[in-house]
């Protein structure tokens, strides 16, 4: 009973490591002479309890979530995926693309098939790291991380030359058409129903995880994937299979960053949100029910902190270090093991899937 | 009057119940070539351990330049003039031979890599290592780098080496150079421990042989003045313990046709050689072919080939007339029906931290009936498969939902026999199935195989315990080199010609001789 006490505690560290995270951005809010606590109303009743406030955090809940859950889902079979905010970009890229060259589809054609090439897209983008993985051992966070910066420049060009709207004094494109407009969930507000997306797909990825053979199978080369070769899986189509996966949500955010929020093609739009991702991930310990609540949580602290600035006058950066904090406490929390830490688990589970390719690189060819 | 560098008089350590040394005495003469042979699990790793400050006897004195010495670092052994090559070498690899060297030195304000690095020269030059100082590690072949832990030793100065297997990882043509210089290390007075299993090497380098069997020391001997057929008996053991009543034995299936055939069978082991060379051999249902030999000789080769994780290069498989190379891993599984018991279990043959019952799918829960309708998998019949098997298979276990990892490896050996044995297999190959289990495990596992046996299911056990083997096979195979060397038939064959035939002597050898 004990024992079952202590190991919640521990189960929740996450959660003290938050909350310490806070408590010393309340020092820090102090030091810049305001009062923490109101502070902190300010932020969290302008981010959750108030109607502008909560669609703000919706909106920006919905790449964050997206993101999330692309860096989660290819981790549960040992990969880590830092290429969420490329693979943004070039979905957005691609359902532009699709947007202004038909323009007159009906709305039921228009929103499911932007998504899909959207989301196609960021699939191509992670099918490009994944194969290399898969087929030549090649590191994926230096190649996702790299490939970032090539669709980033890649999206600059396009939305600078040949998308690029006439007279515009920025680069951005043409504005998509009316039938391609995500619904707004809360009237009057930005706030699409990206977020709702974001919910359904990281209910989805739960139960496939939880409940079907192919979530047994991707939890099982993650686990061990000398084990998933001797069961008769191949290793590599599941590491093409869950990047592309990945892939496509985040290219699924990138889509509606554009035909949720903005409604055109801006360089540079993505303000991170790839890398945020990676925090949100790792924060949900790669759950991707827990990616709602972590998204949710970083969704709010930066609708929060406008308000935060607008009432009470503490300046936004103290919630950018404030968000630094969290990823500091929360790696630190992961020192602090009941059993065995997550990082080990992790820094095992990448080194394990790298032995069984390297050993499967004879075995697979033939097979 | 010998003049003894080192001398271990009546060393103990006990692991758990398994007294690994027992009583060890054994003395080393300085200037000389020692070895200690003895088959895995006989006691050498410990004793060497000991001697190096890896490992503290819990009994028994140490006696090193005529005083007696506690050693209970390695950092002490180093000290005395004890240097260690283990069997996997630890170096650096990005780094350079003198920075492998220099590493762990006691240091200087100043380091002068330059006036190490010919000083290194110098002493290479000396024993004609041929080792470059400014050469790094990553990129030397193997060889090379065991020069480098050889040199990392007398560069601090050892007089005695102990070296672990040295000759497990060469080629060889590197073997034949690296005797080369231990005997050049000989001649200049240093004296050499050799902890080896393989017989030639005993025969061709040592002075002395110390033979361990079981934690104990059962001869030591000149070995001028012996043969390699007395060590290998020596090696081996007189008695053997047949448990399984002769009866049971004799229900071969006279006159079947072989379920599986190997036809000349090649596969490269892991560092890219031979790991079976021109393999040939048939099996029948309703038998157990045993697979005897001395660890390295292609027992995990010949498992994985037949499990479809290792690749043939040349030659043919036939199971049941078809042709092996046409079926991946799963196929294997679910339409050739091949079980196969791997010989690392925390590795291969379960997910650690999967429960009990998801170990039991592992190997078709993407197949009817575990994967349901939609992809679900069918979570009652996992549970109602796992509940019923842990009982019939004796598996202790705090219910069914416990991770695996907290199982003894009995249990857990036993989770993986439930598993391939109730998959109906038609060809079951186990690989080592008794490493590491207590007696009342060991027989349950064999059991469970004769059983298998009696229904008329192919056998393939590969085992380096000899006991084991001649305990249940009907036909023993003697693996060397990645071939078979000779067959034995338990109960017909004296240890004497088993321990001839693991170091290589082929049949027709020993008529010519």
């Amino acid at each position: 009973m004990q024992l079952e006490l202590i190991r919640w505690v521990y189960r929740l560290k996450t959660v003290w490591a938050v909350l310490l995270s806070l408590l010393v951005g309340a020092w820090l809010i102090r030091i810049t002479g305001h009062d923490p606590i109101e502070s902190y109303k300010a932020l969290f009743v302008g981010a959750y309890g108030e109607y502008w406030g909560f669609s703000a955090t919706l909106t920006k809940m919905s790449p964050l979530l997206l993101a999330g859950l692309a860096v989660a889902l290819p981790y549960r079979v040992g990969l880590f995926n830092v290429g969420g905010e490329g693979q943004i970009y070039i979905g957005a890229l691609f359902s532009t693309l699709f947007a202004l060259w038909l323009p007159g589809l009906p709305m039921w054609l228009a929103i499911p098939g932007t998504i899909a090439v959207g989301m196609l897209g960021g699939a191509l983008w992670a099918l490009i790291p994944a194969i290399l993985k898969a087929y030549r051992n090649l590191n994926e966070v230096i190649i996702t991380l790299l490939m970032n910066y090539i669709a980033i420049n890649l999206v600059s060009f396009a939305v600078g030359g040949p998308l690029r709207a006439e007279g515009a004094p920025y680069p951005y494109s043409d504005e998509v058409g009316d039938s391609y407009l995500l619904p707004i969930m809360m009237d009057g507000t930005d706030a699409h129903i990206g977020a709702l997306f974001g919910v359904l797909a990281a209910f989805v990825i739960f139960v496939v995880l939880k409940y079907t053979s192919i979530g047994f199978g991707m939890n099982t080369v993650g686990a061990n994937p000398h084990a998933a070769l001797y069961a008769g899986l191949s290793v590599r189509r599941h590491i093409i299979m869950s990047m592309v996966i990945g892939g496509a949500l985040a290219g699924l955010a990138g889509t509606f960053e554009v035909i949720g929020l903005k409604y055109r093609l801006y360089h540079l739009f993505s303000d991170g949100y790839g890398y945020d991702g990676v925090v949100i991930a790792f924060l949900a310990n790669a759950n991707s029910l827990a990616v709602i609540i972590a998204s949710a949580f970083m969704a709010g602290l930066e609708s929060g902190a406008n308000v935060m600035q607008r009432a009470v006058g503490v300046p936004i950066t103290v919630i950018d270090a404030i968000k630094g904090l969290v990823v500091i406490f929360v790696a630190a929390s992961l020192a602090f093991s009941y059993q065995r830490s997550g990082l080990v688990k992790m820094i095992n589970r990448r080194k394990r899937l790298n032995e069984a390719l390297s050993a499967s690189a004879l075995g697979e060819d033939r097979v | 009057m010998r003049q003894d560098i080192l001398s271990v008089q009546s060393l103990y350590k006990q692991f758990g119940a398994v007294r690994a040394n027992d009583d060890v005495t054994i003395h080393v003469e300085r200037g000389s070539i020692h070895a200690i042979l003895g088959e895995n699990g006989a006691g050498k790793s410990t004793l060497v351990s000991m001697l190096y400050g890896l490992l503290e006897p819990d009994a028994g004195k140490i006696v090193f330049d005529g005083v007696e010495v506690s050693i209970e670092s390695p950092r002490k052994a180093m000290s005395l003039g004890i240097g260690m090559v283990h069997q996997h070498f630890m170096l650096v690899e990005p780094l350079t031979v003198t920075e492998n060297v220099v590493l762990g030195l006691p240091g200087s304000w100043r380091l002068n890599l330059k006036q190490h690095a010919a000083r290194l020269a110098a002493l290479s030059e000396e024993f004609g290592f041929d080792v470059d100082p400014e050469a790094t590690i990553a990129g030397m072949p193997i060889g090379m780098q065991q020069r480098v832990e050889i040199l990392k030793c007398l560069y601090r100065d050892a007089d005695l080496l102990i070296l672990d297997e040295p000759t497990s990882v060469l080629t060889p043509v590197e073997t034949a150079s690296f005797f080369e210089v231990l005997r050049k290390l000989r001649a200049s007075g240093k004296t050499i421990i050799l902890i080896t299993h393989k017989l030639e090497e005993v025969m061709a380098l040592s002075d002395r042989v110390t033979v361990m069997r079981l934690g104990k020391v059962t001869d030591e001997v000149v070995t001028q003045d012996t043969t390699a057929r007395h060590l290998a008996r020596l090696m081996v053991g007189r008695d053997v313990v047949f448990k399984i009543d002769e009866s049971a034995r004799t229900a071969i299936v006279a006159g079947k046709p072989p379920l599986l055939t190997f036809r000349n069978v090649r596969a490269r082991n892991d560092r890219g050689y031979d790991g079976l060379s021109d393999m040939s051999f048939e099996v029948a249902p309703g038998e157990i072919l045993g697979f005897a030999g001395v660890d390295g000789n292609g027992q995990a080769e010949l498992a994985e080939v037949l499990a479809g994780l290792r690749p043939y290069t040349a030659g043919e498989i036939k199971l049941d007339n078809k042709d092996l190379s046409d079926y991946s891993v799963s196929d294997r599984i679910h339409t050739l029906k091949i079980g196969f018991v791997p010989e690392d279990r925390h590795r291969t043959g379960l997910v650690l931290d999967y429960s009990v019952a998801d170990n039991m799918v592992l190997r078709n829960f993407y197949k009817k009936p575990v994967k349901g309708p939609m992809g679900i998998l069918n979570r009652r019949y996992i549970s109602e498969f796992a509940e019923e098997h842990v009982v019939k298979y004796q598996v202790k276990a705090d219910g069914i939902h416990q991770a695996v990892r907290r199982l003894s490896g009995g249990n857990q050996q036993k989770v993986i026999l439930a598993r391939e044995i109730e998959a109906g297999p038609h060809l079951l190959v186990v690989s080592q199935p008794c490493k590491g289990l207590d007696v009342g495990a060991i027989e349950f596992v064999q059991n469970t195989l004769i059983a298998e046996r009696n229904k008329g299911v192919a056998i393939i056990y590969i085992s380096t315990e000899l006991e084991h083997i001649l305990a249940i096979c009907d036909r023993v195979a003697v693996l060397y080199k990645g071939t078979i060397s000779g067959y034995v038939v338990p109960g017909e064959t004296s240890n004497e010609e088993i321990g001839k035939l693991m170091a290589g002597f082929r049949e027709a050898d020993s008529n010519a001789a």
